[in-house]
């Protein structure tokens, strides 16, 4: 038994990545930012709100909320919908009573489907963000590349019709790329991109079309992760979600602002025996002052402007 | 053909064996071995194991694993410095090439720079002898360059061995391997010539056993690791007893984990017969002091 030759071979052993799409940088060596306000730390609230098709079959993995049950699979379909009619509601006004901003990551289909989500999206000046099509068309794997831009197009194209807004934000279906991902967004306006898990903070990545930015976006502090995958409870959520927050305000004393990312999906944390734990975790994070609640693309205009 | 153990230890019993006295009468030897990894974009296919769970480019895995070079390594070894815990690194020694800060830092500080293959995405499954002896010939050149030490530990990358392992790693020097969780003491390894042991390093209160797949809260983890503490310090007052805390930047040394880890570090740190090692100093204390002895009782025990 032996592996070919080339398994032992290194082609990328050099100083810096193994790829080009971005420079290695150490956080703590840069220079720091302030932000509006001298806030210590920006805010920034995502929601994802999400169409996962009864009939979905995606290629490449299973997303996290895919149905699992043979067809038809009422239990699975009818709790992602949930989360699109009564969970974002929820969501929607504990940040309107505490006069928040937020960007919501949505699928193309769903603002076909439910026009009165992107309006109270429109109506409380969220930024909409794009999500892709739905949760069966992930960017994954041997998709096509004329497959993956018709899909990227149609996405954006629909979300733009249908909100009126410029969206020049990006978050793939369950962080979902393929090689071209990023330059098939960035050649149609995407300006940033928060599917990279590896900083805290805004950086530059290179597409084909010119530069293109990632913003933070910690899947290990969804509620995807914490209460889907792990089943914590929601005072547990409340703990570790203001562990994050205070670390990095403490942090932001010595380095410069910082960025809370709040991802949320309605059909978890819109419930009602947790909805309690997101208006707690709120209320906590603006109690300790220095909170600047913003959009992805404010946060990302304010970082720019100092680099 | 597969066995039917792995043929590299005899039995020894837990209450009935030679005792290990470390140095300045500490109960306890801690180290702390954070693995300092790079997992590759778009790694060739080992026909063992997938690389990514997810189709490559699996951005969401890559990017995590980075996430502890760009930052969690940093804010990781700021608490340690703060603690004066030395780290014993387990390391895929391509890093080093690819980040020299990071080498440097561990440099200044001493730390030990053990062998965790050449990237975490490049398996020793169906490596032949010729090909593993060259990774293991790689990684011992490699350690040298970026640090300076001679290369004394091995955690396999991503703990894949082949049956020869143990062999080629005492013949290339290499004094403990820490891919056996059979004891919770150093032990001797069965090897064709030379010598080997085995240290205690843990699958049980490692963050990513613990953190990723054993769904443990922060303070579930930190609680873990006091209780593990504890019992091995009291154990430690009739033999001497090992505690590994092994690490993953990017797990540790995310924002909502940081405070635990603090925690635990403030905890272990707190006690006074815990001597602070790296794995090579725990190696070394074992083969001057200990190994005739485990040996000696092993044998005499004929196997069981």
């Amino acid at each position: 038994m032996s592996l070919p030759a080339d398994y032992l071979t290194y082609p990328y052993r050099r100083p810096g990545m193994d790829h080009e799409r971005y420079a290695y940088s150490n956080l703590f060596q840069r220079k720091p930012v302030t932000w509006p306000g001298n806030a210590r730390v920006a805010l920034w609230v995502l929601p994802v709100l999400e169409f996962f098709p009864m009939d979905m079959a995606p290629k490449g993995f299973r997303p996290p909320g895919g149905m699992e049950r043979p067809a038809p699979d009422y239990w699975n379909y009818t709790l992602r919908d949930y989360g699109n009619r009564v969970g974002f509601a929820r969501i929607y006004r504990a940040l309107e009573r505490r006069g928040l901003k937020a960007s919501v990551a949505m699928s193309s289909r769903l603002a076909e489907r439910y026009p009165h989500v992107v309006a109270e999206t429109n109506r409380l000046g969220f930024e909409l963000i794009g999500h892709g099509v739905d949760m069966n068309h992930l960017h994954t794997g041997a998709l096509p590349v004329e497959e993956e831009r018709e899909w990227v197009k149609s996405s954006l194209a629909t979300l733009r019709r249908l909100s009126g807004q410029a969206v020049t934000g990006w978050h793939s279906p369950a962080y979902s790329q393929t090689h071209a991902t990023l330059d098939l967004i960035a050649a149609e306006g995407v300006q940033y991109v928060s599917d990279w898990v590896n900083d805290d903070m805004p950086y530059r990545m290179q597409a084909k079309s010119g530069p293109i930015h990632s913003m933070p976006n910690a899947f290990e502090i969804t509620d995807m992760q914490i209460f889907g995958f792990f089943k914590y409870k929601p005072a547990q959520f409340v703990e570790q979600v203001m562990d994050q927050f205070e670390l990095l305000y403490r942090e932001a004393g010595k380095h410069g602002g910082r960025i809370m990312t709040l991802s949320l999906r309605p059909w978890l944390s819109g419930v009602p025996h947790r909805i309690a734990a997101i208006e707690t975790v709120l209320d906590r994070m603006l109690g300790h002052g220095g909170v600047w609640s913003a959009t992805g693309a404010e946060i990302l205009a304010a970082w720019k402007a100092q680099q | 053909m597969p066995k039917e153990e792995p043929g590299l230890y005899d039995y020894l019993p837990y209450y009935d064996r030679p005792r290990i006295e470390w140095p300045n009468g500490a109960r306890l030897a801690f180290w702390c071995a954070p693995n300092v990894e790079f997992y590759e974009l778009n790694p060739p296919a080992n026909p063992s194991r997938p690389s990514w769970p997810r189709p490559v480019p699996d951005v969401q895995g890559y990017s995590w694993r980075d996430y502890g070079n760009r930052v969690g390594f940093w804010r990781m070894m700021e608490a340690m410095d703060r603690y004066g815990v030395r780290g014993s690194i387990s390391l895929n020694v391509a890093l080093c090439d690819h980040f020299p800060d990071i080498a440097a830092a561990m440099r200044e500080r001493n730390w030990e720079f053990f062998s965790h293959g050449i990237y975490n995405t490049r398996y020793t499954y169906q490596m032949d002898e010729a090909q593993e002896r060259a990774m293991i010939a790689d990684v011992k050149a490699s350690v040298k360059k970026w640090s300076g030490q001679d290369l004394a530990g091995w955690l396999a990358p991503a703990l894949t061995n082949t049956d020869n392992t143990m062999d080629l790693l005492a013949e290339a020097g290499v004094k403990y391997t820490l891919d056996l969780f059979h004891d919770d003491q150093p032990m001797p390894v069965k090897v064709k010539q030379g010598r080997l042991i085995s240290v205690p390093y843990s699958l049980e209160i490692n963050d990513f056993t613990t953190l990723f797949q054993g769904n443990c809260t922060p303070r579930d983890y930190t609680d873990a690791i006091k209780a593990q503490f504890d019992r091995l310090y009291q154990e430690g007052a009739e033999n001497g007893q090992v505690m590994c805390l092994p690490l993953h930047p990017y797990l540790i040394g995310q924002p909502h984990r940081m405070k635990q880890f603090e925690a635990a570090l403030d905890y272990i740190t707190g006690h006074d017969k815990v001597w602070l090692a790296t794995g090579r100093e725990i190696a070394d204390h074992y083969y001057a002091h200990c190994y005739d002895r485990f040996a000696a009782a092993i044998a005499a025990r004929k196997g069981g």
